[in-house]
């Protein structure tokens, strides 16, 4: 992976809200068909980090190139041209709501190609059969299940064939089960389409299963960037410790949440 | 407790003053943006091949306009009724009651069919153009339009704005119909006044200044309905709650707006003769 092309490189990139900093001097690269997993506590600046590497924040410090333009130079126009290049599925979905979740998956066909309606609708269909959605496009968001929600937010998301993806947190939300098969689904995605992929999230088991590389951000900071095995094996004490706290409140088993929450409510009935 | 400087309440308050003056600019900016962009998508998108959907435009025109058709009728003939009403009394006191469908006219064509309309749409479609920006906006549906290449301002803002700018105009010449009908019908009951004879009268009192008048001001209030709902939506904060403030912020702010509006419409008409 280290020899293929670099899909997005960012240099020193330095940000503030105000007085406070977010970003401090980060520096990292990601990899043509590589899915590189960003990782870090609520406040560390992944999210800002993340919106960066959509291009939908500009860098008035350090350098930032996408596809091999420094996205800074980058005229209306040539901006408009990269953003096809790259694909999006956001927390929630992001998925219209006025719209179905056929007409949600062929926005960007109908904006941005010329192709002819049936054409779309064939393009749209193949897409929900890789997401798992086939038969799904006439209903409205509101009808869709987390999981399927997020699904589709894939299916729209790669229709374009982007050549970089970004998933935002895509285990949030959903239970272990639906969480595990969305990671199936992103290695998939890339095994299928060989694109880039960038996801952050905070879930460390669906980290571990998907990256090939993982970026942990603390206090706006880069404090590793390597491969799992690198990772799990870091001498370093303050990640091992980040990296058994974050285990540790992650609520994985849902048997043990019921019971927890039953006993408590039990609780509140004997107090009562 | 710390004794209070003078000097420093004052600087505070001047500090106060040119930030909030300094915001309001830059409102007034943005909204010129919002305006200039929109037009710009509307004559130029298509050139760009990025047109303004038409689909999208005229469900905005259903929502603005045609949804609005029952109440406005509603209301305006209700207005109309009543102009009729209080002016048969107040002219009685002069023996002039058979005047009173000059009063009704030009009230209703410059005054009331506007004002009832803007407000109206203010409430509906002003409050509801907030409340779905703002929604999209922290569902992030705005981040994905970006994201996805399409401009919000072609693909949101220039159809709802195209929308009022037509249905609130066609709105105001349908609410000005039914209020001089109203009108018109009490005239007849109580002045024996036949609905030939009104509708004469109408036309002669009305000329081709008063129905510009009216027509203007509907196209300003539309631009500024779309406008205020737009900014309110696009600067919602906080998630649910910030949607429900925005969108009251907007109904109170598109009001004002529009009464203010109709006021220095009325000074320039009667200053300029």
């Amino acid at each position: 992976m280290a020899d293929t092309r670099k899909m997005i490189e960012v240099e020193d990139l330095v940000t503030h809200y105000g007085t406070r900093m977010i970003l401090q001097g980060v520096s990292m690269d990601v990899r043509e068909g590589e899915i590189m997993v960003i990782m870090g506590g609520s406040g560390s600046g992944k999210s800002t980090l993340l919106r960066y590497l959509m291009a939908l924040e500009t860098p008035t410090s350090g350098t930032m190139r996408i596809l091999d333009r420094d996205i800074s130079e980058l005229s209306m126009k040539e901006m408009f041209a990269l953003r096809k290049k790259l694909g999006v599925a956001f927390q929630g979905g992001a998925l219209f709501s006025s719209m179905t979740v056929g007409e949600n998956i062929m926005l960007p066909l109908f904006e941005h190609t010329d192709l002819d309606r049936q054409t779309m609708d064939i393009m749209v269909r193949l897409k929900l059969e890789v997401v798992d959605l086939a038969g799904f496009e006439d209903l409205t968001p509101a009808e869709l299940s987390g999981g399927m929600i997020k699904r589709a937010a894939f299916a729209r998301a790669v229709i374009m064939d982007p050549r970089i993806l970004f998933c935002d947190e895509p285990s949030a939300g959903l239970d272990p089960v639906v969480s595990s098969a969305l990671d199936d689904l992103i290695l998939r995605l890339r095994d299928a389409m060989g694109m880039a992929i960038v996801v952050v999230t905070h879930e460390l088991e669906s980290a571990f299963k998907i990256a090939d590389r993982i970026t942990v951000l603390d206090r706006g900071k880069i404090l590793f960037i390597g491969t799992v095995e690198e990772l799990r094996n870091h001498p370093s004490e303050r990640i091992q410790n980040l990296l058994n706290r974050r285990m540790e409140d992650d609520p994985v088993d849902p048997d043990e949440y019921l019971r927890r929450l039953m006993g408590e409510k039990m609780q509140e009935g004997a107090t009562a | 407790m710390p004794p209070t400087s003078t000097s420093g309440s004052v600087s505070d308050f001047l500090e106060r003053v040119g930030r909030a003056a300094t915001s309001s600019f830059a409102e007034f900016g943005f909204a010129g943006v919002l305006v200039a962009q929109s037009l710009f998508w509307l004559f130029f998108g298509p050139r760009l091949r990025q047109p303004v959907r038409m689909g999208a435009i005229i469900a905005q025109m259903r929502e603005v306009g045609i949804n609005a058709i029952p109440i406005v009728a509603v209301l305006s003939t209700a207005i109309g009724a009543v102009l009729a009403m209080q002016g048969i009394i107040s002219l009685k006191k002069f023996g002039a009651e058979s005047q009173v469908t000059f009063g009704i006219a030009i009230s209703m064509v410059r005054e009331f069919a506007p004002l009832i309309t803007g407000i109206l749409v203010a409430g509906r479609s002003g409050s509801a153009l907030a409340a779905r920006i703002g929604t999209m906006k922290i569902n992030q549906e705005m981040d994905a339009l970006e994201v996805m290449g399409i401009n919000p301002v072609r693909f949101l803002v220039a159809p709802a704005l195209f929308a009022m700018i037509v249905m609130v105009p066609a709105l105001t010449i349908f609410s000005g119909f039914m209020g001089l009908y109203a009108g018109g019908l009490y005239v007849g009951i109580d002045l024996s006044v036949s609905m030939d004879a009104y509708i004469t009268q109408v036309i002669d009192a009305l000329d081709a200044a008063d129905v510009l008048h009216g027509f203007a001001k509907s196209i300003a209030f539309a631009v500024l309905i779309a406008i205020i709902g737009v900014m309110n939506g696009a600067g919602v904060q906080g998630g649910a709650e910030g949607v429900g403030k925005a969108t009251t912020r907007s109904v109170v702010q598109a009001i004002s707006a529009i009464v203010i509006t109709d006021m220095i419409f009325v000074l320039m008409a009667t200053q300029m003769g």
